[in-house]
């Protein structure tokens, strides 16, 4: 029986940090020529996933970013009857030949392709609910028909597909039966520690503690209607480096906050905390048990 | 045994399909999983589970199907381990049987696999249930060794069960959970779609159809956009047994007052039942008030009604004429009597009670109010449902 079919396995690239869990599910889905369909909250990297299983797996990459007007067949090939009726009226273009007017879309352009190619199909729930029902077949066998052409695409080698998904609709079940399925979970402090780490090396271990209290401390405030994410923090860091803010500074109050908060309520909450004279956390033992296994 | 965690996933009500079990049986055999338990957890899991929010359902039947699996390995006597390192002991299948095995059809695959777990249960009696998961299936192959199973996992030595244990994504469930986002995602399927209004969109398909039969000409075609034809009357109940439900009843009427896509959309007021009057404002003042018959006057069938409330109130108030306990407003008419009316108006129209389902018949007016309306819990699955049966096609 063998352990595993020799396929590259992903291990998570240099400037990304996969998750034990994310890890496998990749590799799963790469073994298993089936879609990854990827759910987090926003600022996981969800998107950012595929240009790294595509470095890790040196391969190519394509991106499909999917926008509520998008169809099915956009992604597969476009025929520009305009442009062909523009031509035809006034001149230019092989008008003949039908082939100069079929455009592939990312999916397309995938199957097509000789190489394996990773494909990123952005924000799949963007589009309209019966979407990810037209895409069934061609995820699933890895070929069309153009058919103003008669021509069939046949995928020679199967893309590793990656989907992520922001929750804004429910996906239907029968697509769902055919993916990969991983949650991106929020990173817990050694992982966010990392994380940092990857974006910002060398940071000082005292400061970057300061950062991370104050940061799980604002994320376990419930009031807060939309809570900090990843992206957020590494700007946020950015921000302080800049500012040459020192471990003192932090410790007492939050710099920047307009780089963590990004509604104006939950900033101004923050602000009358501070007025108030509100203490914050210092030390990982003044947030919850959680933190402190 | 293995199986116990396919049908125990269905019996939670985590929608696990054939497919999905086929997939990850498929996945075992590359050996996917690795040496570990809790890697054997995450792959049953992103196989088989294809939303977090049935993550708590999956960890609770995960944690029941192999509880114990970790203190039984002590008393795995010496031979099963050896059992399991012996390679031969596993019904290894040749390259023609794997391809036999892809022709089968579902069926006959999920027949096989039951027999071969038969077969194998009469053949190792009594082996231990980690064991059987491991080896006994084909499918199931894997043999986790057994050492394997306690993993220094990133946050240093938690393993699969605990893993499981924790039931970290109880906050996901939607039976309980609400939030405004999800209110969201639930409200926005209560759109039925038209054409109606200026044609202002561009109809290519009928520009180029137009344009070929006017013999190259171009003709353009234009229509109206497709807009959503949805008007919605909500009625809330507001203020003593509701009081409760103060957090939920005011994130639905929040995200249904950000709902753009609606065409129209009314909120009113009652307390305990709806009589005579509804109110404008959830104060209930008498310069609020709106008679109940003028609003029916003035929104036809074509509105959905979706009443929130929880239907539980003294008996003579819904069934006896006076029978509303506001002082500013007496009420010929019955309670009953007025939702007999709505309902009668409306087309569609459903009860959303924040009250638990299980209590709802408890309680005397609450059946009562059932029989006229199709009621709903209000949760993420109860709203989606009542969404469904507001604008869905008719059972």
């Amino acid at each position: 029986m063998p352990e595993s079919n020799g396929f590259h396995r992903f291990k998570g690239t240099a400037g990304y940090i996969a998750s034990g869990p994310l890890v496998d599910a990749v590799n799963c889905a790469v073994a298993l020529e089936r879609p990854l369909l990827i759910k987090g909250e926003p600022g996981t990297g969800k998107t950012l996933l595929a240009k790294h299983v595509a470095d890790g797996l040196e391969m190519p990459m394509l991106s499909w970013h999917i926008k509520s007007t998008s169809k099915a067949a956009d992604g597969l090939y476009v025929y520009d009857t305009v442009q062909r009726l523009n031509d035809s009226r006034f001149g230019g273009g092989n008008v003949a030949d039908i082939n100069h007017y079929i455009k592939l879309g990312p999916l397309g352009q995938a199957f097509a392709a000789t190489e394996r190619h990773v494909l990123l199909i952005d924000e799949i729930d963007k589009a309209d609910l019966e979407f990810p029902n037209d895409l069934l077949r061609e995820l699933d066998e890895m070929r069309f028909t153009v058919t103003e052409t008669g021509a069939e695409v046949v995928a020679e080698k199967r893309p590793v597909v990656v989907i992520t998904s922001n929750n804004e609709k429910e996906l239907p079940d029968a697509f769902l039966r055919r993916c990969i399925f991983h949650f991106i979970e929020f990173p817990d402090a050694p992982l966010m520690r990392q994380i940092v780490d990857v974006h910002h090396p060398h940071l000082d271990a005292a400061l970057l503690d300061q950062v991370l209290i104050k940061f799980y401390w604002l994320r376990e405030q419930n009031e807060l209607r939309k809570k900090p994410s990843t992206s957020e923090l590494i700007d946020w860091i950015s921000a302080l480096l800049r500012a040459g803010v020192s471990k003192e500074q932090i410790e007492g109050h939050i710099p920047f906050i307009g780089a963590l908060l990004k509604k104006e309520q939950d900033a101004d909450a923050l602000q009358r905390y501070d007025t108030k004279g509100g203490d914050y956390p210092t030390r990982w033992s003044d947030l919850g048990p959680r933190y402190n296994q | 045994m293995f199986l116990d965690l396919f049908y125990g996933l269905r019996e939670e009500g985590v929608p696990v399909a054939l497919q999905e079990w086929m997939t990850f049986l498929t996945a075992l055999r590359q050996g996917l999983h690795g040496s570990s338990l809790l890697r054997f957890y995450h792959l049953a899991r992103a196989c088989l589970v294809k939303s977090e929010t049935y993550f708590d359902a999956f960890d609770r039947v995960f944690a029941h199907v192999f509880q114990g699996v970790e203190g039984a390995l002590d008393d795995i006597a010496d031979e099963v381990l050896k059992w399991l390192a012996d390679p031969k002991n596993f019904p290894n299948l040749s390259p023609e049987e794997l391809a036999a095995l892809e022709r089968l059809s579902a069926d006959e695959l999920m027949q096989r696999f039951l027999e071969t777990l038969a077969k194998q249960t009469e053949r190792h009696d009594g082996g231990d249930r980690w064991v059987g998961t491991g080896g006994r299936s084909p499918y199931g192959h894997g043999g986790q060794h057994p050492t394997g199973i306690r993993v220094g996992g990133q946050g240093g030595g938690r393993s699969a069960m605990k893993v499981a244990g924790e039931r970290r994504f109880r906050d996901y469930r939607t039976d309980v959970a609400l939030d405004n986002r999800q209110m969201r995602v639930a409200l926005r399927r209560l759109r039925q779609l038209t054409r109606t209004g200026l044609e202002t969109e561009l109809d290519l398909d009928e520009t180029v159809d137009e344009t070929c039969r006017n013999a190259g000409e171009i003709e353009l075609v234009f229509r109206a956009p497709r807009k959503n034809d949805v008007r919605l009357l909500l009625l809330m109940d507001v203020g003593g047994t509701m009081d409760p439900y103060f957090e939920p009843v005011s994130h639905l009427l929040t995200a249904l007052h950000e709902e753009r896509g609606l065409r129209e959309f009314r909120p009113y007021y009652f307390h305990n039942c709806v009589y005579d009057q509804v109110y404008s404002r959830a104060r209930l003042t008498r310069a609020d008030a709106i008679p109940t018959a003028d609003v029916l006057r003035r929104l036809d069938d074509r509105w959905k009604l979706a009443i929130v409330g929880d239907a539980a109130m003294h008996p003579s108030e819904l069934l006896d004429a006076h029978g509303g306990i506001n002082p500013h407003a007496t009420s010929a008419t019955s309670g009953i009597a007025w939702l007999h009316r709505l309902a009668a108006h409306f087309e569609r129209a459903v009860w959303i009670n924040p009250d638990d389902a299980a209590l709802w018949d408890q309680t005397y007016t609450t059946r009562l109010v059932r029989r006229l309306f199709p009621m709903f819990h209000l949760s993420v699955d109860g709203l989606g449902d009542a969404v469904q049966a507001l604008v869905g096609a008719r059972a």
